[in-house]
């Protein structure tokens, strides 16, 4: 399912990024604390950050090979992406936030258009009733909901989260968990998740990869390995 | 009432915001999205209209355009165009002076925009010219738009580069601004007044025009 194998060096300061593994699992966490390189890697694998070297295969599809000089554009990898604070256009509305990836042209989906797919997510996180409020008015799970609606109504190939729950209290952090856990063996979506919470780990990961300083520490779980 | 020389500053005011707008706009965006050797000399470059003297950028754009500067003469030769004592030279100057004007808000603007916005709208399948549409411009248009009022009206009063270029021929190059000095000179204490007033009417409605769009973004853009 993961095929990770990335090396980058960065110029400024002397951090190394050396991440290798290799899992069957469906849903991967990455765990670490901040600054072990694991929103690095989710930028790596998403196309928005360019390796030295390395391969990257997901889900039956490459996406990056150094050596074969293949490399994906982020638009070309079809992933679905959830920044850790979302990262929802503040000027559309719930509706059009997720719509957004179903218009492909120049222009934005209208405020009252109401697209099938739109539809689905909007009853599928029970957003309903903010299909017409602006980001800036929705709490922090609702935000999350619709964060995810966007990436969904895509039809990602695979769900890559970074730091989903965050930003979150702690009450709504374990409820979310779970929603999160159903949607996967629902959707039965391939779904990379990072974070520095072990609870996160422990719930939702069928195989944990610990990082930190750039390297791969431990890898336990479904059919995992820590690469080469 | 001299309604030639408010028809012809609004018209070279006009082309000239446009010309901010395109050229401003792209040099701002550039500037804002993109990291090359020589930024900084070019930044400082762009920004030399607003600093210097009008009437040093007005000697500046007659020598390089001028009939016997290369570019004059190329313009003139090829294209039968002449910058000097025309009202496209009066557009000319208008738009180099007012050019930082629309730089410096429009490069904000642009920069305000949280790149992490720009990844989501890649990784959701986006081209670039479409994250540009859909995202950079309309979360940065009204930053746009008041360095636009701001130039407008900054070239409605032009007086030095203009006089310079474009000289002061009634009817033909004599803008609001230097139709007044024209008044005054010779005595015509009516015509000045009410010219002056016109003008500082149009300007009071531009700012306050660009007020309210400042206001209405920082609020749009609160979350």
């Amino acid at each position: 399912m993961f095929q990770i194998d990335i090396h980058k060096q960065f110029a400024a300061g002397d951090f190394r990024l050396d991440v290798s593994f290799h899992s069957k699992a469906q849903r991967l966490v990455l765990l670490g604390p901040s600054g072990a390189g694991k929103s690095l890697t989710l930028k790596a694998i998403a196309g928005l950050l360019q390796p030295d070297t390395g391969r990257i295969a997901l889900a039956g599809q490459v996406l990056y090979d150094q050596a074969r000089q293949l490399n994906l554009s982020p638009q070309q990898r079809q992933l679905g992406y959830l920044f850790q604070d979302y990262a929802l256009f503040p000027h559309l509305n719930v509706r059009q936030n997720i719509g957004f990836a179903l218009r492909r042209g120049p222009a934005n989906p209208g405020k009252q258009q109401e697209l099938p797919q739109v539809q689905h997510w909007l009853a599928r996180f029970e957003l309903q009733p903010c299909a017409g409020l602006y980001p800036h008015q929705l709490s922090g799970g609702q935000k999350q909901r619709v964060a995810l609606a966007r990436a969904l109504a895509g039809a990602p190939r695979a769900l890559l989260l970074d730091e989903p729950f965050a930003a979150l209290d702690a009450g709504l952090r374990h409820s979310l968990r779970e929603e999160l856990l159903q949607l996967q063996i629902q959707t039965q979506l391939p779904m990379l998740l990072i974070t520095h919470d072990a609870t996160d780990a422990a719930v939702l990961g069928q195989a944990v990869i610990e990082l930190s300083e750039g390297q791969v520490r431990s890898a336990t779980g479904t059919n995992c390995s820590p690469g080469a | 009432m001299d309604w030639r020389a408010i028809e012809l500053s609004l018209w070279v005011a006009g082309i000239a915001t446009l010309l901010n707008l395109l050229f401003g706009g792209s040099l701002a965006y550039l500037l804002a999205r993109r990291d090359f050797a020589g930024k900084s000399l070019l930044e400082a470059l762009l920004t030399l209209p607003m600093v210097l003297p009008p009437t040093v950028v007005g000697y500046y754009l007659l020598v390089l355009l001028g009939r016997h500067s290369a570019i004059g003469s190329a313009l003139e030769s090829w294209f039968g165009i002449r910058l000097i004592f025309t009202i496209e030279g009066a557009i000319i100057a208008a738009t180099v002076v007012t050019f930082p004007l629309v730089l410096k808000p429009a490069r904000a603007a642009f920069e305000a925009v949280d790149p992490q916005l720009l990844q989501a709208g890649k990784v959701l399948g986006l081209s670039n010219f479409a994250v540009f549409c859909r995202i950079s411009l309309p979360l940065a248009w009204r930053g746009i738009l008041a360095g636009l009022m701001l130039a407008f009206a900054r070239a409605m009063g032009e007086f030095g580069a203009t006089l310079m270029l474009a000289g002061s021929i009634p009817g033909k190059t004599q803008t609001l601004s230097i139709a007044i000095y024209e008044a005054v000179q010779a005595g015509d204490q009516h015509s000045a007044n009410r010219l002056v007033l016109v003008t500082s009417g149009l300007c009071i409605a531009l700012l306050l025009l660009a007020q309210w769009l400042t206001r209405r973004r920082s609020v749009a853009s609160r979350s």
